[in-house]
């Protein structure tokens, strides 16, 4: 199967996996993980920084942006960029040690975690992994506490700190309202050397295997995202080691692990609560009712 | 009856001095200047007053507003438990000066998360929309629960300052007897149904004040390996009860000397001989934990994490226990106060520690230094809390005076006579 057959069969995959699975929400309920979730895989050694992903994002979520010709600006990558709240996707270019004339670019963006912290952590359940794999943000619960942003292990979620009402919350969405109607991320439609791949994860993960296998040369053997904090729904393949090119190096556990488990030990059923209630009760009555015996002791003496 | 108990309004007392001291003046600007920072972060946002980014997302306002605010209101639920749990009767004089400082630290608190969520307009949510998966959620549900508790648990105080003394002027006269009637009635439900609300308060706060500590365990790598362990909620109940006591100890003193009472001596000693064993529990703890995830070697590298660790553990938690330990402890009450002091410091420390000099995002252009705005604030609540604290107990029956002990202090029987004049 050439590439582009398979991306057109996996649009379908995809938008069956988003409109399906909303259909029947009791089979695939929110946040619970879908077998069939899409992915993107980024193979950062096709990538050439030509940054129209960048302009394309912008443009599909309505965000005022400087007409495309101005992203051929490379002066850009003098710096460091970071995703924030009116860019949800950069480029960075980083040196390669092999060819200096060839250097690394790498796209970022939110990573859709598997087991995402931002939804683990959010108090009020504003953040949904939702079954195509799109980790997203709702409007109307989130009451701007920004935990998600102290949550995220990749540092993800911008918030509108200049906004006085209703600021919000601001990340990639996966191009949510693009794949719902089967098309594709906006990022992955435009890109010009198909650097991203939109598919589902196990595919996908299986074309960076493959890719790896068929070019040690090229690739380092490290799919980063297939486990880091056990998984994520972009995977990223490259020819230089990941921290030496932007990425956090995390554990393969997953964020909201510990805390759920603690969570979860100090609340089950509200057992441990009542319980320790009780308990405070009893002894309440035991110390006063002891004292009541003392008083009635020391009238009887005297 | 222990005589001990008998709180009175202190306003009686300064029929001689005005309510605006010097003191009170210097409070009452930093509360002002506190509160126009407040007032520019609802008109222009966050962003306008605050150094908080996207890298920073919690600074000092949840740092120290929330999470220290939290923990040194502590005195609230570990007198409660105390007095009236354990029901030891010679401790009732201190239950209510630390009701008091728990309700207006709660209620600080209260204000500090308004003023830090970007949409305060919907603070309610987590009552309608649950994630309890998220240890956020569970504090803000706790706090929430556990302020309404400090509130009820206060009323008594209001119907005892008004039962009998109900005089509306003029017009209004006709209400004297159905608020009276209303007010006789609360004190009655209220003094048989209190018990509820004095396990749930002590139950609500042991779960809040853990899993503060369980807020940062989700930061996983971003949070320093000294700081970051999965016994963090054990270090934040056990730190938050070492420092309830002292707390009381410390206001205490510090609301004598302001009024010119004399200190209860000899029961805040006692309050201060309780600290030690919780202090080492703590220590033992925290050392323990290092052991375990093999830390110390993080010690050794001289950086701001090292140092502030130090600090925090032999200045707030070594030096006090040794004070608390000393046989000079038994004699004066001026150890106590300081290692109290000392032990207040340490947990300030600590969870400042925790929250801001431990959070280290992957990605970080420059670091996060507090605004004077942020500061401002803080400092301008902290001037706020005192003052209403000073109007309290003004106004309320809060402090108990010995009168035997002290010519000038009116009792509650003159200060009865007055208040009719």
């Amino acid at each position: 199967m050439d590439r582009r057959n398979f991306l057109i069969k996996t649009i379908g995959i995809g938008a069956a996996a988003t409109l399906g699975n909303t259909n029947e929400s009791v089979a695939t309920p929110i946040n619970v993980l879908s077998e069939d979730r899409m992915g993107v895989l980024v193979d950062t050694t096709v990538c050439v920084g030509c940054r129209n992903c960048e302009w394309a994002c912008r443009n599909s979520h309505n965000i005022p942006t400087p007409p495309l010709e101005d992203y051929k600006n490379r002066s850009v990558f003098k710096e460091f960029r970071r995703p924030k709240e009116y860019s949800y996707t950069v480029v960075n270019e980083f040196s390669n040690p092999q060819n200096p004339l060839l250097p690394i670019d790498v796209k970022f963006q939110c990573m859709h975690c598997d087991k995402p912290a931002c939804v683990s952590a959010c108090i009020v359940g504003s953040i949904d992994k939702l079954p195509n794999g799109s980790v997203v943000w709702n409007s109307e619960k989130c009451i701007g506490c920004r935990y998600c942003m102290v949550a995220c292990p990749f540092q993800i979620p911008a918030f509108e700190y200049l906004t006085p009402i209703e600021p919000s919350i601001r990340k990639c969405d996966f191009c949510i309202e693009r794949t719902k109607e089967g098309k594709l991320p906006a990022c992955v439609e435009i890109c010009p050397v198909e650097a991203l791949i939109y598919g589902k994860r196990s595919e996908i993960i299986k074309i960076a295997r493959d890719k790896i296998k068929r070019n040690p040369q090229r690739y380092i053997k490290h799919i980063y995202g297939e486990y880091e904090v056990s998984g994520t729904s972009w995977i990223y393949i490259s020819s230089r080691e990941f921290d030496k090119i932007g990425f956090p190096k995390l554990s393969n556990k997953h964020a909201p692990g510990v805390s759920e488990a603690i969570q979860h030990g100090i609340f089950a059923y509200f057992v441990p609560p009542v319980l320790f209630y009780s308990m405070l009760g009893t002894l309440m009555w035991i110390n006063k009712r002891k004292k009541e015996l003392d008083v009635e002791e020391e009238s009887n003496e005297s | 009856m222990n005589h001990n108990i008998n709180p009175v309004p202190l306003s009686g007392l300064y029929k001689v001095r005005p309510f605006f001291t010097p003191g009170v003046i210097i409070l009452t600007l930093i509360a002002l200047n506190g509160l126009v920072f407040v007032a520019l972060r609802f008109i222009f946002g966050i962003g306008y007053v605050t150094n908080l980014s996207n890298e920073y997302p919690w600074g000092i306002w949840i740092g120290i507003d929330v999470a220290t605010g939290v923990a040194l209101a502590a005195g609230g639920f570990t007198t409660a438990a105390l007095g009236h749990i354990m029901h030891r009767e010679e401790y009732h004089s201190i239950v209510r000066p630390a009701l008091l400082t728990a309700m207006l630290g709660y209620t600080f608190v209260a204000l500090g998360v308004v003023i830090d969520i970007g949409r305060w307009y919907y603070v309610w949510h987590p009552l309608i929309y649950w994630n309890p998966n998220s240890a956020l959620f569970e504090v803000g549900i706790c706090v929430m629960i556990y302020l309404t508790v400090l509130y009820i648990e206060f009323l008594p105080i209001v119907t005892e300052r008004f039962m009998g003394r109900v005089n509306f002027p003029k017009f209004l006269k006709f209400l004297n007897k159905p608020v009276e009637w209303l007010l006789e009635k609360l004190d009655k439900g209220l003094s048989k149904t209190m018990f509820i609300f004095i396990i749930a308060g002590v139950v609500l706060s042991t779960l809040h004040q853990s899993s503060l500590g369980t807020l940062m365990i989700i930061a996983g790598e971003k949070m320093h390996p000294l700081w970051q362990t999965p016994v963090l909620p054990l270090l934040f109940f056990l730190s938050a009860v070492s420092v309830g006591f002292p707390m009381v100890i410390f206001e205490s003193v510090i609301a004598s000397k302001s009024f010119g009472l004399k200190p209860e001596e000899k029961i805040l000693k006692k309050l201060g001989n309780m600290v030690a064993p919780i202090l080492l529990i703590y220590l033992a703890f925290k050392i323990g934990d290092m052991f375990i995830r093999e830390t110390f070697h993080y010690l050794f590298e001289l950086n701001i994490h090292s140092i502030m660790f130090l600090i925090e553990v032999i200045v707030g938690v070594i030096v006090p226990l040794f004070m608390f330990l000393s046989r000079k402890a038994i004699k004066s009450l001026t150890i106590t106060f300081w290692a109290s002091v000392l032990v207040i410091f340490g947990i300030v420390i600590n969870r400042f520690n925790n929250f801001i000099v431990a959070y280290h995002p992957p990605y970080s252009f420059k670091p996060y230094i507090p605004s004077i705005g942020e500061i401002s604030v803080t400092i301008g609540f902290v001037a706020l809390l005192i003052l209403l604290y000073r109007a309290f107990v003004m106004f309320f029956p809060i402090i108990s005076v010995q009168p035997k002990n002290n010519a000038q202090i009116i009792t509650a029987n003159n200060y009865e006579v007055l208040n009719e004049k």
